[in-house]
């Protein structure tokens, strides 16, 4: 009786909640790609364009990733972007520098990914800190750090570099033939293929995995995930371990896609990666998430960023507006649809 | 349990003290300096550029540049208590009131050459806008249940823009030069005036804590929101309430930073303010999640800050890499605060005890 009952119920209660947030996003990104395609057209019709976004997010992709990952165990992590920053400035330091190898500069990042996930777990999982505060802390020791290693910004010269910087993956059956006659391949940078090997390894992961299923129990709830025989410590400090490892990941796909070092860089990503955990339906109170909608929330984020300086809005502060405005949104329709079900839940 | 309160020595009590962490950083860093460099407590007279007589020293430099960090920490530490989260858009928001200040004193010129509006009505725009900020965060974190830190983290990301935005990315100069009173000096006072203006915002604190319930129903919403419901406080009032008060120091904040340049720089103003602030807030020992607070000792933190900060500066740290020091502090201090860590410090006090009534 009570089953049928559920099964009538709105929307809210049948759909559950990360197929419904999931299913919002890929439709934005929809209409407004091809919206775009259709009012703007021009670029957004080619499918190199599909890929120049790509190739420019690919570092957005992986740490926003790992970000999903923390915020379905519900914690956060801010520290990302100053993970990404000082990860390029490490490697470009040693590639120049100190005549380093790609296999060394790769390692490099990988540690200092390993290093901050370890530190900053073990502050949250296993002292109880705020993730917050943990995570503002590892953003300014980061930033800061990056202007110790070396203050001046400066592009890399190393030759082994720059060839795999310049290596291009030539995508089948979608190039396009120019004005001449001469066929253009489409194509994407590794930065790319990485970040798309991240997806579905996480996919999987968390689809299909023990592991995975106890990052959701976790946030979901903690009390229950402890009766239920998880490690409740453990699995948070996994988590932050994974997204600060998949930073230093991005941050050398950063690193690969603009060549160079510099305390600037990656400023702001951390907002990127939330707001595009946000978008893609994953909820800041942790336990509902998905990695393709993650996918997708860098992609309607760039897109819409692509829209508004391709729209004449091509000053700096729109950018930092419209992504504002787009977060607020998706946290308003998250607010909405958590407090609707609240309410459909109790009447039935 | 009379057995404890026994044995609880002076200085037990002094330990166990809200003041006791951030007065104990204030002596280190002080005994630090001192051997540094005993100068660094040395207060002159000295001419300044407008040519008063000023007070001068890096005792003074602390009094002067803490004031904004005090004025904050006072929102600060009632938004913390009421929302058990911290509001990391101060710093983006004082550039957006300092913005909109510069935009009503001249009137939307770049150059102009007499101010458009007086200062008093600018600041008071000043004032609006910062509430508004403080609206918007207070609506988001109260009706629509968002966490304090990610809703503020909407102005973090667009405050800067918007404040850009309100010039159209130009930076006007205030042509007169009585407007930079509020960030140096007035002539014929050697003080700094911005210790006055946190004075006053502090003696008003004090006096709005004392005369009414504000800082019960603060602690009360804190701790527990549904009780305090229960018991006729409106949970959602007060901490909307909480953000309003602390967009009110960040327009006062905007006012002393803005008066300093006596114009602004959009990406540079008040950067990582809201680092410090949160910082001081910890620093005085009130808990970051909420309940419990104790005002003085946020502002206590807020001139402890300062003073680290000037220590670096000291020590020839670049103000770039101030950061990366700031962090460990921060990391440290957590650490040490972190529930967990204290319980395990308990347990070995009393091990160590018990051992040495066996001994």
């Amino acid at each position: 009786m009570k089953k049928v009952k559920a099964n009538k119920g709105s929307i809210f209660t049948r759909v559950n909640d990360t197929n419904l947030l999931l299913g919002i996003t890929v439709i934005v990104f929809l209409i407004m790609y091809l919206g775009a395609a259709c009012i703007l057209g021009g670029a957004f019709t080619k499918p190199q364009a599909f890929f120049n976004i790509l190739n420019a997010n690919a570092s957005l992709i992986i740490t926003s990733c790992g970000m999903s990952l923390v915020m379905i165990t519900g914690g956060i992590d801010i520290s990302v972007g100053g993970v990404v920053a000082l990860v390029s400035m490490c490697c470009a330091v040693y590639l120049d520098y100190h005549d380093g190898t790609i296999l060394g500069s790769i390692l490099i990042a990988l540690g200092i990914g390993l290093a901050y996930g370890i530190v900053q777990g073990f502050l949250v999982a296993y002292l109880d800190i705020q993730p917050f505060i943990v995570s503002l802390a590892g953003m300014f020791f980061a930033r800061g750090m990056t202007t110790i290693v070396n203050t001046a910004p400066f592009n890399v010269t190393n030759e082994a570099f720059n060839q795999l910087k310049q290596t291009r993956i030539n995508v089948p059956g979608l190039g396009t033939y120019n004005r001449r006659g001469i066929y253009v391949p489409t194509y994407a940078e590794i930065g790319v293929l990485v970040a798309l090997i991240v997806v579905l390894v996480l996919y999987i992961m968390l689809k299909w995995t023990k592991l995975g299923r106890s990052f959701y129990a976790v946030g979901g709830n903690k009390q229950s995930a402890l009766m239920l025989g998880i490690n409740v410590k453990r699995t948070k400090f996994l988590s932050h371990l994974i997204c600060s490892t998949l930073a230093g990941v991005g941050g050398y796909v950063y690193f690969l896609h603009v060549g160079s070092g510099a305390a600037s860089h990656a400023m702001g990503m951390e907002m990127n990666a939330i707001a595009s955990s946000i978008i893609g339906g994953t909820m800041l109170t942790g336990g509902v998430g998905n990695i393709i909608g993650t996918l997708f929330g860098v992609l309607s984020l760039s897109t819409i960023q692509n829209i508004v300086s391709s729209a004449g809005f091509d000053q700096a502060w729109w950018t930092g507006i419209t992504i504002a405005t787009m977060l607020c949104l998706f946290l308003l329709i998250q607010s909405v649809i958590m407090a609707k079900k609240k309410k459909a839940l109790k009447t039935t | 349990m009379s057995k404890t309160k026994q044995n609880d020595s002076f200085l037990r009590r002094l330990i166990s003290n809200q003041m006791f962490i951030p007065l104990l950083a204030l002596v280190l860093l002080a005994i630090i300096n001192l051997i540094n460099d005993p100068s660094f407590f040395k207060i002159s007279v000295q001419l300044n550029n407008a040519g008063n007589a000023v007070l001068s020293g890096y005792l003074i430099t602390i009094l002067d540049y803490g004031s904004e960090l005090a004025i904050l920490a006072i929102g600060m530490t009632l938004v913390t208590a009421a929302s058990g989260g911290q509001d990391i858009s101060v710093g983006a928001t004082i550039a957006i009131a300092g913005s909109a200040m510069l935009h009503v004193l001249c009137g939307g010129v770049a150059r102009p050459t007499e101010l458009a509006t007086p200062v008093f009505v600018a600041f008071l725009v000043a004032c609006l806008v910062g509430m508004a900020c403080g609206l918007f965060n207070g609506l988001l974190v109260a009706i629509f249940k968002i966490q304090p830190m990610i809703a503020t983290l909407i102005l973090f990301t667009a405050g800067r823009s918007i404040a850009a935005w309100i010039n159209n990315n130009e930076l006007p100069i205030v042509p007169d030069p009585k407007f930079a009173y509020f960030g140096g000096f007035i002539p014929g006072i050697p003080i700094p005036t911005t210790v006055f203006i946190a004075a006053a915002c502090i003696i008003i604190m004090a006096l709005v804590l004392k005369f009414t319930n504000l800082g019960l129903y603060t602690q009360a919403v804190g701790i527990n929101e549904k009780s305090s419901r229960l018991n006729g406080i409106n949970p959602t009032f007060i901490k909307i309430l909480a953000f309003i008060i602390l967009g009110l120091c960040v327009a006062v904040a905007a006012l002393i930073k803005v008066s300093r340049l006596s114009t602004i720089n959009y990406s540079v103003i008040a950067k990582d303010i809201e680092m410090d602030a949160i910082l001081a807030v910890a620093l005085g020992g009130n808990s970051l999640s909420g309940g419990k607070f104790n005002i003085w000792a946020s502002i206590l933190g807020a001139y402890v800050i300062q003073f680290l900060t000037t220590t670096l500066y000291k020590f020839e740290v670049s103000s770039d890499a101030l950061a990366a020091y700031k962090a460990i502090v921060v990391i440290i201090l957590v650490v040490f605060s972190a529930p967990t860590v204290r319980d395990y410090m308990g347990r070995l006090g009393k091990q160590l005890r018990a051992k040495k009534e066996v001994a």
